[in-house]
């Protein structure tokens, strides 16, 4: 294990910590000091000032299952490029080359999802 | 680990939180200040000498609001949404530094790690849009998801770029390498990516379709009030502080300047005032940018994003790459960059006729569409040559 090694972890999580902590702090504040007085009308979802209708959560447009898995595609590629990016110009020229032949790779697809008609939001 | 490390990580931390909200603070009024300025207002004035002491009335109005919980909310995720959205915008100061001595712990996979947390806060926009169970809301959760997915993409790429060009992900060793040479002139193509996606990331105008107040009424927190909304608006706000920092970090050469004293106090104080003298520079361009673009409709954000940005943020690693690999010298990235981006602002912009036709609204005919008009159709003329009966018009007064 790394010099450090934990004491970065307990860096990152006294933050969480503090910072929950604070959060907790603001909500409890605010908990405290403002008043309380719900009506129905009060707590009914906003609708610019209709009659909400009864209406909770919505079906979901097809199309961000597509770009979420597009997303999905690149940033798990994101996670093969950043430590080749440290160690290309240290290693084999096949390493080098190699990299393009899988992001070019990747970049086929989107082009082929392009010329589908995929990236276009009607 | 010792106890002292333990209090010295203690009292930075709360350092930390104490200096971001004071940040935040002065964010809000400058923003204020900042719009009002470009549209010819005078922004804040009443409350402190030139409206300075707005933010703390805010912030008392807001401790004092009512916090609303509407009736139908999921309630739990209603609840933990603006946690869920300010823990990593907290998070990912942890490793930003502002001097080289002032951060709290320098990790070596500092980029990595940024990125990594920064893509959380996606979860605490769709969870205040799911939970609050409003139609608006509900759409601007899911927007937020798709503009944000997307121009992560290029954002992390971008930061690619950067990490190749050190050879590095920790953001100190980045900064020292543009001891000679800052980053903005190897790689402005790098540095357009990053401001653009970054912005996007942010959901600032021109790309703040998930909160647009014209379309979905403030989008996912439109439910929210008191300390939640307060919630809110503190993530966004360090978020935008956070973007501003690692432009200047990795593309303006950090806290760097020309005859900087060596060591101690003294250098320690200096890169601090540079660092957020460069910051605040930054964070004034985004503000500038959100007075004076018009918001972008959601089929061109995302086409922006997956057309533009995605294959220019690939032609930035591959250039990159290959000046580095075959090393030809920045000057050569720097050629190179300038006229793949030139190339690209003339495709968007050089096929679409004279600047009058792209500043029109074009209207398409139905027949341009291929729809079926809307207009009743006539009856076809008769064989024989005989007038076409035109339906009457109703005589006037009938």
């Amino acid at each position: 294990m790394p010099e450090g090694y934990a004491l970065n972890w307990f860096a990152v999580i006294l933050v969480a910590v503090v910072g929950l902590a604070a959060i907790g702090g603001m909500f409890l504040g605010n908990y405290l000091l403002a008043p309380k007085r719900p009506s129905a009308i009060k707590t009914s979802p906003y609708e610019c000032g209709i009659e909400p209708a009864p209406f909770r959560w919505s079906q979901i447009n097809v199309r961000y299952y597509v770009f979420a898995i597009l997303f999905l595609i690149f940033d798990v590629e994101a996670v093969f490029l950043f430590p080749w990016a440290i160690i290309f110009l240290k290693s084999a020229p096949v390493v080098f080359y190699e990299m393009f032949i899988f992001v070019g790779i990747l970049f086929f697809g989107v082009v082929y999802g392009w010329r589908k008609g995929v990236l276009q939001w009607k | 680990m010792t106890a002292l490390e333990g209090l010295f990580y203690g009292l930075g931390a709360a350092g930390l939180l104490v200096f971001l909200s004071g940040t935040v603070m002065v964010l809000t009024w400058l923003e204020r200040k900042a719009l009002a300025r470009i549209q010819l207002r005078m922004g804040p004035m009443r409350v402190g000498p030139h409206g300075t002491l707005q933010p703390i009335a805010d912030v008392a109005k807001l401790m004092t609001k009512e916090d609303i919980t509407p009736s139908w909310a999921d309630k739990r995720v209603f609840w933990l949404a603006p946690a869920a959205l300010l823990m990593p915008a907290l998070l990912v100061w942890v490793t930003i530094p502002m001097a080289r001595d002032l951060v709290l712990r320098n990790l070596d996979m500092g980029l990595f790690y940024v990125i990594a947390v920064s893509v959380l806060s996606v979860m605490g926009l769709v969870m205040a849009g799911w939970g609050s169970a409003n139609k608006y809301a509900m759409l601007g959760g899911l927007r937020a998801v798709g503009a944000l997915i997307s121009y992560e993409i290029p954002f992390i790429l971008a930061v690619l770029g950067v990490a190749m060009l050190s050879q590095s992900m920790d953001i100190t060793r980045i900064v020292d390498d543009q001891r000679s040479i800052a980053y903005i002139i190897v790689q402005p193509l790098g540095l357009f990516l990053f401001l653009v996606a970054g912005l996007a990331e942010l959901g600032r105008t021109p790309f703040d379709i998930h909160h647009a107040e014209s379309e979905v009424v403030g989008g996912p927190f439109v439910e929210y009030s008191g300390a939640h909304w307060a919630a809110f608006m503190l993530a966004e706000y360090i978020n935008t502080f956070t973007v501003a920092a690692l432009v200047v970090l990795l593309f303006l050469g950090g806290w760097r300047w020309p005859a900087m004293p060596g060591d101690g106090a003294l250098h320690t104080l200096l890169s601090l005032i540079w660092f957020l003298t460069k910051t605040y520079f930054v964070i004034l361009a985004i503000f500038w940018i959100r007075g004076t673009f018009p918001r972008l409709r959601i089929d061109q954000l995302m086409a922006f994003a997956w057309k533009v940005l995605v294959p220019l943020a690939f032609v930035n690693i591959l250039l990159t790459g290959l000046v580095l690999y075959y090393d030809l010298g920045w000057w050569v990235l720097t050629i190179l960059s300038l006229l793949s981006l030139a190339a690209a602002f003339y495709i968007i912009f050089g096929r679409y006729g004279s600047r009058a036709e792209r500043m029109t609204v074009r209207v398409y005919s139905t027949r341009e569409l291929g729809l079926k008009p809307a207009v009743r159709p006539q009856a076809a003329p008769p064989p024989d040559g005989s007038p076409v009966q035109v339906d009457k018009a109703p005589a006037a007064g009938a």
